[in-house]
């Protein structure tokens, strides 16, 4: 079996990279690795017979001879791949090409602030209580793909922001993939700390520039002290042999704001697993994200959030729009602890099927244990609205124009939610790209 | 300019519209009067090419030409307009965008290119001083938490952008007080010229006060039963509608 081939490869890949030295054996980090590989050999990939991928089949996306083992820097040149950058602005960078990083399109920073390699900081004694102290600490141990990741993390981007730091501008995280083989198992790791009333917005972009496979598993830990603030935005808008498991763990303090904002258009296979921690009161939770999907394409959007704390609120607002044949999965999981009184948690997922053959399993997850509470969740499924097509054709607007109007604006509430005007007008385009058309005014 | 012949609609296998005949010819307006239900919404939503009513027997003529196989979008483009009785709200469009979507749609079907901004910009400043509107309803979602007045006044807006040569005003009456009603008869009499043509459909007589009709048509049970100048408004108003059954 195929699936068997890969986990045992994966097994022993590990094996190879550690009789290599390339795991460096002496860090704490390296007993944290050699856990993981075995929890992974011992889980293995999920099947659909595990509850939380009862609706996502990885068999197809596993079924291929990946390669591991990032090799040496294949170069691009940058007029290939600015589309791909929101180039417009400002910003830092920190680029990967085929897992491998890229100075000359990265612009990293250690003034002040720390925005470089995972690898950099893995290795440098002076980063190694900060690793011992965040690194692997909020993951889900019991996600074989996140111990996966674990087990093989040797890159990726290290974001620490001391206290009273307000970013002057973004970061940019890019994972280029190209095509330097036939078939290859991406496996970034990020780790980001943001101190105490310290502002920071990242966008992470994962692009495949070739046709050949690639499946992208990745994990970012996110630590918002007090009072931080935290915008992450993440574009997934790959080609259609690129697949992408997105695991993303928050932590966050008293009075923190955090929002993951996810904009979901291409690729063939994605799965997004989001989970807050609060660890402290007055703390707000934002997730946000929108899908827009043809053909075969699949997105699966699971979230947790755990109300630990009293006086925390979370919203959440995901929206999906399913042409053709794609699938969606939705499952949100809201948690309120029995001391976690006052809490305000508010879901929202609203979908609308397009093709025939497209589907959504919506699922809302509350598990109140607190009283005291405010929890609200509201699932819609449902087709664009005849009335509203009628009124838009009434004035002149054909009807592709007139759908794909209306599609914009369902979705347009999250994209409301992006903080950067740039970012705004950019995932305005691409939506409507997606929607194939021109829209008869800019954004 | 418009001749509806015979025309027979219904909904679901269901008739209600029994063999309307009606003729408007350029610089006219005509108002179709009739009790809840005798078929005057269903006539102006068959006139706007609402594909929920099936047309069953009959013709619509535009300048000579039959309109009946056009698609909604491709009768604005020819020149009809209808001012709904209930606007839909449409989240996350301003009503700014709309109306470059819509106006631009129409420059495309007639081979025009689209209308530059500041043009476009010109010409939204104006209608929307001509029908006295809050510049704040343009940059909010279209139709979106609108009062009843504000949607309608909105109607007539997008009517004075798109300049159709034919406009049904569906029951634009109701929901309206008094000083709304005067400001969207106002707006709605400063677009009619020689060229245009309205056809005014209401229940009640006094937005006819100032919106002066050619002529008035009485429907019942799917058909005209009667027909006569501005006065007859008038008896309507004062005798109801039994007095015609």
């Amino acid at each position: 079996m195929a699936k068997m081939d890969l986990q045992e490869k994966l097994v022993s890949s590990f094996m190879v990279l550690e009789n290599l030295g390339e795991l460096d054996l002496d860090s704490n980090v390296h007993a944290i690795r050699t856990e993981a590989i075995s929890a992974f050999e011992k889980q293995g990939f999920p099947s659909k017979k595990d509850e939380e991928w009862k609706y996502t089949s990885l068999r197809a996306v596993l079924n291929h001879d990946y390669s591991v083992f990032p090799k040496a820097e294949t170069s691009v040149e940058f007029k290939d791949v600015k589309k791909y950058f929101l180039h417009e602005i400002e910003s830092y960078k920190v680029i990967f090409i085929d897992g491998v990083y890229c100075s000359f399109l990265s612009s990293t920073t250690h003034d002040g602030y720390d925005i470089c390699l995972l690898s950099a900081a893995l290795k440098n004694p002076k980063y190694k209580l900060t690793i011992d102290n965040y690194f692997n600490k909020i993951v889900d141990k019991s996600s074989s793909v996140t111990n996966l990741n674990t087990a093989f993390s040797k890159e990726g981007v290290y974001i620490n922001i001391p206290k009273n730091v307000v970013l002057p501008k973004p970061i940019q995280i890019v994972n280029f993939y190209t095509g330097s083989e036939k078939e290859i198992l991406l496996q970034p790791r990020n780790l980001v700390i943001v101190g105490e009333n310290s502002h920071c917005q990242i966008i992470e972009r994962h692009q495949s520039l070739s046709e050949n496979v690639v499946l992208t598993n990745s994990v970012t830990e996110i630590f918002a002290n007090k009072r931080a603030i935290i915008d992450f935005y993440k574009i997934q808008n790959d080609n259609e042999n690129a697949s992408l498991i997105d695991n993303t763990f928050v932590q966050q303090r008293e009075s923190s704001v955090v929002s993951v904002n996810t904009f979901s258009f291409g690729g063939k296979l994605t799965r997004n697993n989001l989970e807050f921690y609060h660890e402290g009161e007055h703390i707000e939770s934002h997730l946000n994200g929108i899908s827009i999907l043809d053909k075969k394409q699949h997105v699966d959007t699971h979230t947790i959030v755990k109300h630990q704390h009293p006086n925390c609120e979370s919203f959440e607002l995901y929206k999906g729009i399913y042409d053709d044949a794609s699938t969606g999965v939705f499952n949100g999981k809201v948690i309120v602890d029995s001391e976690a009184q006052k809490t305000n948690a508010f879901q929202q997922n609203n979908n609308i099927l397009i093709g025939d053959k497209a589907s959504i399993n919506a699922k809302p997850q509350l598990e109140i244990f607190a009283d005291d509470v405010k929890c609200s969740h509201g699932c819609t499924i449902g087709q664009l609205d005849e009335s509203a097509l009628f009124y838009m054709q009434s004035r002149g607007i054909p009807t592709k124009e007139a759908k794909a109007l209306l599609l914009y604006a369902f979705g347009n509430e999250v994209v409301e939610k992006i903080k950067i005007p740039e970012l705004k007008s950019r995932i305005t385009k691409l939506i409507a790209n997606k929607l194939g058309v021109k829209l008869g005014f800019e954004f | 300019m418009i001749q509806i012949k015979n025309i027979h609609a219904g909904i679901e296998g269901k008739s209600i519209l029994n063999g309307i005949n009606l003729s408007v010819k350029a610089g006219e307006v005509h108002a179709i009067m009739g009790p809840n239900g005798s078929g005057k919404s269903t006539l102006s939503s068959v006139i706007a090419g609402n594909e929920t009513y099936e047309v069953s027997e009959g013709d619509i003529l535009l300048d000579n030409e039959s309109i009946l196989e056009l698609s909604p979008d491709e009768r604005a483009h020819k020149g009809v307009f209808m001012s709904f009785q209930y606007p839909i709200e449409i989240p996350g469009v301003s009503t700014t965008n709309f109306m470059k979507t819509a106006i631009n749609a129409k420059r495309k079907a007639h081979g025009l290119e689209d209308l530059p901004a500041k043009d476009m910009l010109k010409l939204i400043r104006e209608k929307s001083e001509l029908l006295e509107m809050d510049r704040k309803f343009l940059s909010r979602s279209l139709n979106e938490g609108f009062s009843g007045g504000e949607k309608k006044r909105n109607e007539i807006f997008q009517m004075a952008m798109l300049e159709p040569k034919l406009a049904i005003l569906d029951e634009t009456d109701s929901g309206l007080d008094i000083d709304a009603l005067k400001v969207v008869a106002n707006g709605v009499n400063k677009l009619r010229n020689k060229d245009n043509a309205v056809i005014v459909i209401t229940h009640y007589q006094r937005l006819l006060d100032y919106i002066i009709p050619d002529f008035v048509h009485v429907l019942h049970n799917g058909k005209i039963v009667k027909s006569g100048g501005k006065e007859l408004a008038l008896e309507l108003e004062e005798k109801g509608y039994d007095w015609l059954k």
